[in-house]
């Protein structure tokens, strides 16, 4: 016999609408759902908790069709339901809103919609059903918006909408507030109760266990794998989730370093224009950094980060006296000579960007690391030495692969986001500048590598931390600015912000700011124009 | 239905299969061809891969062997490096030529002074700098105004055709020659001409290039920074910027590097098996090397195999023309064929091929 999906099902009095029972997927390698069960009910917001690799993907994906299980069967409403296909289903009632969007940017909001849908109705009817839509749930969106001015929020309500127009009985969502502002997360919680007193089952993927608690009425809790307990999230602390779920001590930060020493770097009035289409200009950012502390950059993706952290590694120049490294020029140094001064810098695109993709960690090591650990003798490489650097990080860091010959893409997010961080922090950098460091890890991940970087600050040198997640910053920075639309605001110590202050300093500015007429025009994008 | 699934590693058992699969595939799908064509399809084959090894005639063949396999390992070996970095100089065939005719022209310069440790080693040098030169075009084009390097480099090979046959009718006409096209001979000057070192083998000097290439292709992207610089920007463009690897010096590195090698091959080529500059001196190895570079894996010691096979196609190909009637553009769609099948079955490195008996409901 299999084990019983819940185990405290008895309190659950109402039949489930949803039924796994022992599911199985392997991988060449990793088996990523073994004996999965557990059952949800209408009315419910259902969370599937979980460290990175422990298999929550992979068990949506089964749900929302897009992979078959290798064994194990699943019921809606009690009938047997194997989904061969996303397109099977939608015509079930399940629908699955992406961790990623898939919109074109240059099409309206209701051209969008239609293009998803399999016989869409003429645009006027259509226009209307997505305002009836966004009026009752709570998910305020024009129709007529082109999706290129839309905000991270407001892309992710056209993905709701698109989902609600097919009236599904199951609404998976993927991790939905990673992308989003406090004020933002409000409404969408708001719209998902409105959801769930309509009987409807919402399965909910989140790393962010405050989040869980606020919101989920279940959770279903997966390591390696196995559902290793299920449990009322409303009566466990975030710290008792976070052990059920990493199945050790959480390490919590240490307490922040005090009396930053002398300024380590700055920006004087740099104005960058952005090399990639879409991309964002700097504009006139005045930026210093301290020995001892942690500067945290916040804002919505998308407002300049890149641009900010490409100038900062060298990728792009700048006039020589735009950066400052204590006294020294060095805004037109490229990469490599930044490396050799201490300035070092951790991307956001952790595969393609901070790594190749196809290399081994032996050659992602010399990626960066070429320069600052003397890896190059004469232009040979010394192969033993950029080895020797990926193992130290493999093993200080914790990344869990088979070995440093593994090819970068084979590592799971968090994985390789550790190694990439670890790849810089034991070069002994200066300054450090990383790109939403924990964006998509686990909660263990993610504290240890904000500890790695308090760890790092408090050893002297000077970190600037660009991420999306304000928790993070409140927890690890010393001082905080904000970064919208290219332009960084004042920073200020961030013991004397709330949490409220600087959402309204990143996404309520994005509203407030439409009525100054230049910023974000309501109106279709010309072909060359860049939209931001 | 059939699905194609993405490995999480590239596979590597798949990656030197396929070159042998490719061999496979063409020789069914060319005997079909050559069945068409009214041929006896075993025959044909024989003729192509057996013969010229260990067939009655072997003992001719062996010697040309090397010769056909020289150039193009020479000359794909440069070619490798610039495709492992994104770099497409699909002109070596013109570089060839333009190193033909530098070599060809300082050795005809000299003629008759009898300084072979003089002459000879200046021509190798002309011939590199020619080709280095003609890939440069592209090359700078490139990194100046961002044109595309695979059309610039293409229509120079023709630019090049029209110089060297003008080359071959005027300036560096032979003035002995009775008024026919074509330069002196080389191969009768000897300070100038590349002889074979060992009678009846095929060994020149462009032969013992085509091998120090190999050991020096396989140094570089093995232990060299330049070559990992080169993997890196193959690989992933953005990563190899954060990595400090400047795109513009890479472009013109691969380019000159690949157009000096296409520039030695044909000056060795001209110095020796073909002898002189003439309106057919080319006959398409630039080309050839294309398909030696992807069928060797862009793999030093790949090509230096792959080479040997597509020799191998040139000297059974001539033969199954001479003995059996086989039109020479049969035996061409031949060698595409295999450049053809190798990157339909390069698929299965990267993806798993998966077949869903289970009906669609």
């Amino acid at each position: 016999m299999r084990r019983d999906p819940g185990s405290d099902g008895a309190e659950r009095v109402s039949t489930p609408l949803l039924e796994v029972q022992g599911l199985r997927k392997a991988y060449p390698g990793v088996v990523a759902n073994d004996d999965v069960s557990f059952s949800a009910r209408r009315g419910e917001v259902h969370a599937l908790l979980g460290e990175n690799g422990a298999g929550k993907s992979t068990l949506v994906k089964t749900v929302y069709g897009l992979l078959r299980p290798d064994d194990g069967r699943m019921k809606l409403d009690g009938q047997v339901y194997a989904p061969g296909s996303p397109h099977d289903a939608r015509q079930a009632g399940v629908a699955m809103v992406f961790q990623h969007f898939s919109l074109f940017e240059a099409l309206d909001v209701a051209e969008n919609v239609a293009l998803g849908m399999e016989v869409p109705p003429p645009m006027r009817e259509l226009a209307t059903r997505i305002r009836d839509v966004s009026e009752t749930y709570g998910l305020p969106l024009d129709p007529n918006r082109v999706v290129g001015t839309l905000s991270a929020g407001e892309r992710q309500r056209v993905e709701i909408i698109r989902c609600l127009l097919q009236e599904p009985q199951v609404l998976i969502m993927d991790e939905p507030t990673s992308v989003l502002t406090p004020q933002e997360v409000a409404i969408l919680f708001e719209t998902l109760k409105r959801l769930r007193t309509e009987g409807k089952l919402i399965l909910y993927i989140s790393h962010k266990l405050e989040e869980i608690r606020a919101l989920c009425d279940w959770a279903t809790i997966l390591r390696h794998g196995k559902v290793t307990g299920s449990c009322d999230p409303r009566q466990k602390s975030a710290r008792e989730l976070a052990e059920t779920m990493v199945g050790s001590e959480l390490a919590l930060p240490a307490a922040r370093t005090q009396d930053p020493g002398k300024v380590a770097l700055s920006i004087a009035g740099l104005t960058a224009v952005s090399g990639a289409a879409f991309g964002t200009e700097l504009k006139d950012i005045f930026l210093e950094v301290r020995r001892g502390e942690i500067l945290g950059i916040g804002g919505v993706a998308g407002n300049g980060q890149d641009e900010l952290l490409a100038v900062l590694s060298g990728e792009s120049r700048s006039a020589p006296d735009s950066i400052l490294l204590g006294d020294l020029p060095i805004g037109s140094f490229g990469p490599n000579e930044r490396r050799a001064l201490g300035v070092l810098a951790a991307p956001e695109e952790r595969l393609g960007h901070a790594t190749a993709p196809d290399m081994n960690l032996i050659e992602n090591a010399a990626l960066s690391g070429r320069r600052r650990m003397r890896m190059v003798s004469r232009g040979f490489v010394n192969w033993g030495k950029a080895r020797a650097h990926a193992e130290h990080v493999i093993e200080q860091f914790d990344v869990r692969v088979p070995g440093a010959g593994s090819v970068a893409r084979s590592l799971s997010g968090g994985n390789l986001q550790k190694f990439v961080i670890g790849r810089e922090i034991l070069q002994q950098p200066d300054v450090l500048v990383v790109n939403q460091p924990t964006w998509g890890l686990d909660a263990a991940a993610a504290a240890a590598i904000r500890q790695s970087l308090l760890d790092l600050a408090s050893q002297g040198a000077a970190v600037i931390v660009i991420s999306q997640d304000l928790d993070e910053l409140m927890e690890i920075s010393t001082r905080f600015s904000a970064l919208n639309e290219g332009r960084l605001s004042k920073p200020r110590d961030t013991a004397e912000l709330t949490l409220e202050e600087i959402g309204l300093m990143l996404g309520g500015a994005h509203d407030l700011e439409i009525g100054q007429g230049s910023s974000r025009p309501d109106r279709a994008a010309e072909p060359g124009e860049t939209v931001p | 239905m059939i699905r194609l699934e993405r490995r999480p590693a590239p596979s590597r058992a798949w990656a030197w299969a396929t070159p042998l699969l490719a061999v496979l595939a063409t020789m069914v799908a060319g005997g079909l061809l050559f069945a068409f064509l009214g041929k006896d399809p075993l025959l044909v084959i024989r003729t192509i891969f057996w013969d010229p090894i260990l067939g009655e005639f072997a003992f001719y063949y062996r010697g040309q062997l090397l010769v056909k396999a020289g150039p193009l390992i020479l000359i794909a070996i440069g070619l490798s490096l610039g495709f492992r970095a994104g770099v497409w100089n699909i002109g070596a065939e013109g570089q060839y030529i333009m190193g033909a005719i530098c070599g060809a022209a300082v050795g005809l310069a000299f003629y008759p002074l009898d300084a072979r440790w003089l002459i000879f080693p200046m021509m190798v040098l002309a011939g590199g700098l020619g080709g280095c030169l003609w890939a440069m075009i592209p090359g700078i084009l490139r990194t100046r105004f961002n044109t595309n390097e695979i059309l610039v480099s293409l229509l120079l090979v023709y630019v090049a055709e029209q110089i060297l046959a003008w080359m071959a009718l005027g300036p560096l006409r032979s003035p002995d020659g009775a008024g026919f096209p074509g330069s002196r001979n080389l191969r009768h000057y000897d300070a100038a001409a590349n002889h074979e070192l060992i009678a009846g083998s095929g060994m020149h000097w462009g032969v013992v290039a085509a091998f120090i290439a190999v050991i020096l292709g396989h140094v570089l992207l093995s232990r060299h920074i330049l070559g990992f610089n080169i993997r890196l920007a193959g690989a992933s463009p953005r990563a190899a910027r954060f990595a400090g690897v400047n795109p513009g010096f890479l472009v013109l590195t691969c380019l000159g590097v690949s157009g000096a090698l296409a520039g030695f091959a044909g000056f060795f080529e001209v110095a020796g098996p073909a002898g002189q500059i003439n309106i057919d001196f080319n006959v398409g190895y630039g080309f050839t090397a294309i398909i030696v570079a992807f069928l060797g894996r862009l793999h030093p010691v790949g090509i230096l195999l792959a080479g040997f096979l597509m020799a191998l196609t040139y000297i059974g190909g001539e033969a199954a023309q001479a003995t059996l009637g086989v039109p020479a553009a049969a035996i061409q769609a031949f060698q595409g064929m295999l450049l053809f099948f190798l990157l339909a079955l390069d698929v299965t490195t990267n993806y798993r091929v998966r077949i869903d008996v289970r009906a669609r409901a």
